[in-house]
């Protein structure tokens, strides 16, 4: 066992290294590029077995990434942003295929206009796909994530890809301490894949992936995956169990911290949740009843955790770190369908955004949302949701818009 | 409400067919819908399309599964069941056949106690995907049949919806029309509006919890080869290219090689051979042999024949 700093990339690579896997369809993109670039190296050095291939796109590269899977080899590749989204057609696709690979995605807001810093909207885009996602707070969790997230993959009864998520530069190019478990305890707790019923072999022919006519045979294989992925909420509490045994991290599939007290609780995924984090402990020495719930898997979504981590609440508070336009904050919505019409649910379920490409969220800035949630619960009456956004952020976007203006002024005056 | 479905091939004008029927209506004050429903977009290859006429706005969609009137313009589709020609049919459903055996010889066939109707094919053709007007000559009977369109709006119909094709064409369009119109005459109103289902009579769905079947069941996988050899893509096929040995070279790899199915092998013999449960009739064969040893025949006759010798 060595503990030593990694970056959230770094993490990512070192939990391939582990898997030990076979095949690396790679794509380089910001903020993920670290984590080919890694595994690339040790390729080089001949220090690990995978055979790695870059591709022309994220399109053939999820394709690629989709057909080794089919044949019974370990598949690891990563993306971001755009990548994820210019390969989208292929996630939907290859999750249809019902192939366990993973696939890490660095989160990055999606361009128009163009950034490169954290954000959900590009990994909420993946929600609807058949992919089952893990959402990371740490280092640590990323590395450990990518172990779990291949048992989960190759169960029997889930067989479906997995995505492994981090947010861009908050962890992605964060250095932390992270325990790199042995390889002969991974062995043990990873043992290669059993390949039994991928029979997808170029001596052996079988279509893979047919095409069905008609509404019926499609209902039945739609909905045979979505069960799949329901199974996958059981089937990820006996793999974390197991790994907590084994190596004493433990992750359910809802992280809930300081809750059993809590009057009101803030529900995010993702690293800021660490900040959700300090800010309860905060709280609680001023004698605020807070918790945090943190959601690891979005997708299967852990209703019934969350109603029983939330049961007999006063409040929540939803912190979303994406927009779905003309609706708002997709998790804010997920919790909201979760609870509604049940008993023993919060009666005010507060909605704040914040964090969009990369904006920090302060520690006074979690301290008012539970103010905000307090109020709401003694007024009875739920407030508008909330973008998080200060009046000194928008007097310098004034200013950025006054430059661009005067800019269009003079072309206008040249012309 | 009326719902009426038309059966034929690819070719033979069976989306022209609802559409004329659908304008029809809607010249005598009806709310109307009409669709097609393509499957593999090809020529001869079954299709169908259906019209809904009502007095009231319609708010049903899509395939008619319960049809007062079933048109089918070409019978030899009828055996065929992934034509579906005879799905929803009931002994209150009229059903009128193109061709040439008799109502009672149909309804022993296919063991059904329904109103058949038959509407005598006029002219047989060489490639009955190309079969003339049949689109036409089954609309105007409907139309009769159905008992609520004019003659007057019927050939306005024709004119509206193939205005396109030049005055000559249309003109034989409009001819088969109103014969077989007359011809229908002493069936006019035989095919009657029929009503909805309600809350107090419907059957009750019987949903189910789908089982979780694992993915080595629930893939969208095929584990057994070739199995698209289930497929009789033969039945497409209005046409029939037949070898003629005696002129054959043997070179066998150029109609073997062309094939665009490989739904022609060669023997041991060196004799190419043609697999009809898989030739679609396109005729690339024909055209392409150098000696000209592939003749064509008419799928229908040469399945005629073949009765005739078995």
């Amino acid at each position: 066992m060595t503990r030593k700093l990694l970056t959230g990339n770094g993490a990512a690579a070192w939990g391939a290294r582990l898997a030990n896997v076979d095949y690396v369809p790679a794509f380089p993109i910001t903020p993920q590029t670290e984590i080919i670039e890694t595994i690339a190296a040790w390729s080089d050095a001949g220090e690990i077995p995978a055979r790695m291939v870059t591709l022309e796109s994220e399109h053939s590269m999820i394709t690629a990434a989709g057909a080794a899977a089919a044949t019974g080899v370990r598949v690891f590749t990563a993306t971001s942003s755009q990548g994820l989204l210019y390969g989208m057609e292929m996630v939907y696709t290859v999750a249809g295929w019902r192939v366990p690979l993973v696939m890490v995605n660095v989160s990055r807001g999606v361009a128009a206009p163009l950034t490169l810093e954290s954000d959900h909207n590009d990994i909420m885009a993946a929600r609807d796909s058949g992919f089952l996602q893990i959402h990371c707070s740490t280092c640590q969790e990323v590395l450990d994530s990518v172990l779990i997230a291949y048992r989960l993959a190759e169960d029997k009864n889930v067989r479906l890809p997995v995505i492994v998520n981090l947010d861009g530069f908050y962890l992605s190019y964060t250095r932390e301490p992270v325990e790199i478990p042995e390889p002969e305890a991974i062995r043990k707790f990873l043992p290669a894949f059993d390949t039994k019923n991928s029979k997808f072999r170029a001596s052996t022919p079988t279509s893979q992936a047919v095409a069905v006519l008609g509404g019926s045979p499609y209902s039945y294989f739609r909905y045979e995956t979505h069960l799949a992925a329901m199974q996958a909420i059981d089937v990820y509490g006996d793999i974390a169990k197991t790994f907590s045994q084994q190596f004493g991290r433990n992750y359910p599939a809802i992280e809930a911290y300081r809750c059993e007290d809590a009057e009101i609780v803030y529900v995010m995924i993702g690293s800021f949740s660490t900040k959700a984090r300090e800010a309860v402990d905060q709280l609680r020495q001023t004698g605020t009843a807070v918790g945090l719930v943190r959601p690891r898997l979005l997708r299967p979504f852990p209703t019934k955790e969350l109603q029983k981590v939330t049961a007999g609440k006063q409040g929540i508070a939803v912190i979303d770190q994406n927009i779905s336009m003309g609706k708002g904050g997709v998790l804010h919505t997920e919790v909201a369908s979760a609870l509604y019409g049940k008993s023993n649910a919060p009666k005010i379920l507060t909605s704040f955004i914040g964090g969009l490409g990369g904006r920090d969220i302060s520690a006074e800035e979690f301290y008012e949302m539970v103010k905000v949630t307090k109020q709401a619960i003694n007024d009875g009456v739920t407030p508008e949701p909330r973008l998080l956004y200060t009046r000194d952020e928008y007097r310098e976007m004034q200013k950025l818009q006054a430059i661009a203006h005067v800019e269009r002024e003079e072309l206008e005056t040249t012309q | 409400m009326y719902r009426i479905r038309f059966h034929g091939r690819g070719g033979q004008g069976m989306k022209t067919a609802s559409r004329i029927l659908g304008t029809a209506f809607f010249l005598e004050c009806f709310e109307v819908q009409d669709a097609p429903r393509y499957g593999a977009e090809r020529r001869g290859a079954p299709i169908f399309s259906y019209v809904r006429a009502s007095r009231s706005p319609i708010n049903e969609r899509g395939v008619i599964t319960n049809p007062d009137l079933i048109v089918v313009a070409d019978d030899s589709l009828i055996p065929i069941p992934a034509a579906g020609v005879l799905q929803g049919i009931t002994d209150n459903t009229t059903l009128l056949i193109n061709g040439h055996d008799d109502a009672n010889t149909w309804k022993h066939r296919l063991n059904i106690n329904c109103k058949v109707l038959i509407l005598p094919v006029t002219e047989e053709v060489e490639d009955r995907a190309e079969l003339p007007f049949v689109g036409s000559a089954c609309v105007g009977a409907a139309a009769r049949l159905i008992g609520v369109i004019t003659e007057e709006n019927l050939v306005e119909a024709v004119n509206d919806e193939i205005s396109s094709l030049g005055a000559d064409l249309i003109k034989q369009n409009i001819d088969q029309a109103t014969q077989a119109f007359e011809l229908m005459a002493k069936h006019e109103g035989l095919v009657k509006e029929s009503t909805s289902k309600t809350p107090l009579d419907y059957e009750q769905p019987e949903w189910i919890n789908i089982p979780f079947e694992n993915a080595s069941i629930s893939a969208p996988t095929i584990h057994a080869a070739a199995t698209s050899v289930e497929v009789r893509t033969g039945l497409w096929r209005t046409l029939r290219p037949v070898i003629n040995y005696d002129r054959c070279k043997n070179c066998w790899w150029v109609c073997s090689t062309i094939c665009p199915d490989s739904a022609i092998s060669v023997n041991e013999k060196s004799e190419p051979v043609i697999d009809y449960d898989h030739c679609k009739g396109c005729m690339i064969c024909v055209a392409r042999c150098a000696p000209h040893a592939i003749e064509t025949i008419p799928e229908q006759l040469a399945q005629e024949k073949e009765k005739q010798t078995a």
